[in-house]
């Protein structure tokens, strides 16, 4: 999968998408008709809810479905936000190789604000230990080549606050 | 945290994509030769045990509204009061402490995007320090995990 933001109109969802939305963004019911059980909740039949599921999948409101770890509890203390200085003809293309490097868990371009902060290219990198992080932006490192004019790591020092995407009932509608 | 051999390859196989079917557990539980009522016990204690975030899914922040990366070079002595200034400013998701000049590295979220700039503008002003304001312009690799190497692992 390549980019970014399908902003449309089409993409938007119902209400009853929302409510969907709202009864999942937890996570899906663990039992073994979770559309059913979702159903009952929403009163909805069962195939309904899998139907407008897959529709949200398709149109991308909803990225994946899946069992997402946490990588901190798993083991990996330290988080690095690898941050390069690219040359703007080359970001793309070197954008998308770092992204499919099997260690990189996020890899975006974002824009400079000099002279304050040069660097346009940020790929996350996990890792048990400093030295691991170290060699895994080592790897990047040489992939970027003569494409990269400079480098940092950002260590995270404390999570502060994590929550995910949350909807609200009310407040946060416009 | 050691996990059994199941366990890992539960999360080696469904941590990107799960089946979303009639039946997801029981489509996992013949993929990896155990039973339903196993696959759903075990990633009941993961989610328990917050090995897993969640079973579920993931939404595209973009389809919710207006989000962006930013962050403030907090004067260290003061760095506490700015972080709980900035995690209780509304849209506020994510926050982090980083090893930088630029110690404080949040997500501001909002419903579009006027509400969010108004929303940094305001936070700006309240903390009387410049937010650099990091919009995602292109994404290569969204959040997808990334293979876990178990042996590594303490």
């Amino acid at each position: 999968m390549s980019t970014s933001t399908l902003k449309s109109e089409q993409a938007r969802f119902t209400d009853q998408d929302r409510e969907l939305i709202l009864a999942t963004q937890e996570g899906l019911p663990l039992v073994s008709d979770p559309w059913g059980e979702l159903g009952r909740q929403l009163g909805m039949p069962a195939d309904e809810v899998l139907s407008r599921f897959q529709h949200m999948q398709e149109t991308g409101v909803i990225r994946r479905v899946a069992a997402v770890p946490d990588h901190y509890k798993l083991g990996y203390r330290y988080n690095g936000m690898t941050v390069w200085d690219v040359s703007d003809d080359a970001i793309s293309t070197m954008g998308q190789q770092v992204g499919d490097l099997p260690f990189v868990s996020h890899c975006y371009r974002r824009p400079r604000h000099l002279p304050y902060w040069s660097f346009n290219l940020f790929a996350m990198v996990h890792g048990t230990s400093r030295e691991e992080v170290e060699h895994k932006a080592a790897q990047i490192r040489e992939l970027l080549g003569d494409t990269c004019s400079g480098h940092t790591i950002l260590y995270s020092s404390a999570i502060l606050k994590k929550t995910g995407l949350r909807l609200r009932k009310q407040a946060d509608k416009p | 945290m050691r996990l059994d051999t199941v366990d890992q390859q539960l999360i080696n196989h469904y941590q990107r994509n799960l089946p979303v079917c009639e039946r997801p557990y029981r489509e996992m539980a013949d993929t990896l030769g155990i039973s339903e009522d196993e696959v759903i016990s075990r990633l009941a204690v993961l989610q328990q045990q917050q090995v897993l975030s969640r079973v579920g899914p993931v939404f595209e922040h973009s389809q919710a509204g207006a989000s962006l990366l930013a962050a403030v070079a907090a004067p260290v002595e003061q760095i506490d009061l700015v972080a709980a200034r900035i995690n209780s400013a509304p849209g506020v998701n994510h926050n982090y402490a980083r090893e930088h000049l630029y110690n404080l590295w949040f997500v501001m979220t909002a419903p579009d995007e006027d509400t969010l700039d108004e929303r940094l503008d305001e936070l700006e002003h309240q903390l009387k320090l410049p937010i650099l304001r990091l919009p995602m312009v292109e994404g290569y690799h969204i959040d997808l995990g990334f293979d876990i190497d178990w042996d590594a692992l303490p």
